[in-house]
């Protein structure tokens, strides 16, 4: 198999372009540095992002707390996070660092909330 | 020094310069700050950019906009940084007198021994583009609407066209999409975008949204409510070319189209503003053309990064606090620095050889790409740097550092410039 990729770790934006063998990576060619040829790799064998949304706080300050995933996540299972997220409300007070799901949708990822979000009134 | 009309530092904005600024200035030595917020919290606009990728030069980690804002948040109140929140500063003048207004206190003004400019910047709006088509409900900045998903928990709309690469615009395309809407297209006018690959690759390739380069949005259609969008592509004149306009039925269209520094109080101080980056023009202090008066962040020059807004900001908080504390300045020798090549402008824009940092930071950005060639300081047709770059492009700022040792009161050109490989 053979995929095209940009690159994304400078401006330079180089065309990579990676053959694969059965998973295995046999050639990455376009990358003007070493780091092109990292990210062409973890790209293709295992690409991850970390997610990033607000839920719904009752009782809170502001209407909702924003959060993050504690780590990045398979690309391929950002659909399954965010529909887990669908029906969550947190109760107010909300502190950073606070574990708002965890382990959400199986994903190995906690989902911990960025933003302190008092009760309301204070 | 409690004298409530007295301040020694005021810094008008609490975002991440106006914070970063006030929490120098405090380490610096002085003691009486205040900080004006019109917003009901600290933080600026961090608290609504809820997506990573902060801080990785400050913290060497990589922090959402609120965590980042809440690691300045916590500094100024350990040092007890005096602020006033829903407060809006309505004028400023040459003697540094700082109006303000706001529910508790009524209008107020403030004697400071000096200011910090911390305002930030804002959208250009739908006005400032002439796009033709009627005038419904459902036209915002990508900003606008990343305050009513990220704060208010509300979706601005369902059926997306975004115009302008910026990286709000991508941003928000990624975010609109997580919440179940369909962001149909991505319609920049020039043929290179004006937001980072990075966000290029993880907010649009990742969902699959089409990225149309020399594209213009010609026509909205819908007279309450956004109904449709019609985008074009452009010659090289930018204009529109007939027979190539596509209609997208959507509910909503986002600008993300620039920003614009906010300066009508600087104007009302008689700031003297650069018309390359629309914000003061600084000295090596950044002191704008009023003594005293400082500035820094977005409302100086538009950052891609917010870790650079808060070296910068720290910058100015020390050196406001040395205006304070040390007086003013006997009357300096202002050498400018010049541009060259792509070199659209320099922050600061003059240096003074007896004030100016051992390695003063010069920051600059281009007015085009450019693969492969240098960037060179010349001092009196001397070649000081003289370094290679694989790339330096519109959307990232780049600096270079002057030492003080080659400049004097003598010098006669400093100049900062690119060179074609």
């Amino acid at each position: 198999m053979e995929r095209d990729l940009i690159c994304i770790n400078c401006p330079m934006g180089c065309s990579l372009h990676v053959v694969l063998d059965n998973d295995e990576v046999t050639s990455v060619t376009g990358n003007t540095c070493p780091r092109g040829k990292a990210y062409a790799i973890s790209e293709v064998t295992h690409p991850v992002r970390m997610i990033t949304s607000v839920l719904p706080v009752d009782g809170g300050a502001i209407a909702v707390v924003s959060c993050k995933t504690s780590q990045p996540v398979d690309k391929e299972r950002i659909h399954e996070v965010v529909c887990a997220m669908k029906d969550v409300r947190v109760q107010a007070p909300v502190a950073i660092g606070d574990v708002l799901v965890s382990d959400i949708a199986g994903s190995g990822a906690d989902l911990v909330a960025t933003k302190h979000v008092p009760c309301k009134g204070q | 020094m409690e004298n409530k009309n007295r301040k020694q530092l005021v810094v008008i904005g609490g975002g991440p310069a106006g914070l970063a600024a006030a929490i120098a200035a405090k380490k610096s030595g002085l003691d009486d700050i205040l900080i004006l917020e019109r917003d009901q919290c600290l933080g600026g606009i961090l608290n609504q950019c809820i997506h990573n990728g902060f801080g990785l030069h400050t913290f060497r980690e990589e922090l959402t906009g609120p965590e980042y804002a809440a690691r300045f948040i916590r500094q100024a109140e350990e040092l007890e940084i005096p602020y006033a929140l829903n407060s809006m500063v309505v004028d400023i003048d040459q003697d540094r007198n700082v109006t303000y207004v706001n529910e508790k206190e009524g209008l107020q003004t403030v004697q400071a021994d000096a200011v910090i400019l911390a305002m930030g910047c804002r959208e250009r709006p739908r006005g400032a583009l002439n796009i033709p088509g009627y005038r419904p409900a459902g036209i915002y900045s990508a900003g606008t609407a990343q305050k009513f998903t990220n704060i208010d928990g509300l979706m601005p709309g369902r059926d997306v066209v975004i115009l302008g690469s910026g990286d709000i615009g991508l941003i928000m395309a990624r975010r609109m999409t997580l919440e179940g809407a369909k962001v149909h297209v991505v319609a920049e006018l020039m043929p290179y975008s004006g937001g980072l690959k990075r966000n290029i690759v993880q907010c649009l390739d990742d969902y699959g949204i089409p990225l149309k380069l020399s594209h213009t949005v010609t026509n909205i259609q819908g007279k309450e409510r956004v109904e449709s969008v019609t985008i074009a592509r452009v010659d090289e004149n930018r204009r529109p070319i007939p027979g190539t306009e596509i209609t997208y039925p959507c509910d909503t269209l986002l600008l993300s189209c620039g920003l614009i520094p906010e300066n009508e109080l600087s104007r009302q101080a008689d700031v003297t503003l650069s018309r390359v980056t629309s914000g003061p023009v600084v000295n090596e202090s950044l002191e704008t053309s009023v003594p005293g008066i400082f500035a820094c962040g977005n409302v100086l020059h538009v950052h891609d990064l917010v870790d650079f807004v808060s070296q910068e900001a720290a910058k100015a908080g020390e050196k406001a606090a040395a205006f304070v504390l040390d007086g003013v300045p006997e009357s300096s020798v202002q050498i400018p620095i010049e541009t060259g090549g792509l070199v659209r402008y320099t922050v600061p824009f003059t240096v003074d050889p007896a004030r100016m940092d051992e390695n003063q930071v010069v920051r600059f950005r281009v007015g085009n790409v450019l693969k492969g060639g240098f960037v060179n300081v010349i001092v009196d047709g001397e070649r000081k740097i003289h370094r290679k770059r694989m790339i330096l492009a519109p959307g990232e700022m780049e600096s270079v550092t002057l030492k003080k040792e080659w400049i004097t009161p003598e010098t006669r050109e400093i100049r900062v410039e690119t060179e074609a490989a």
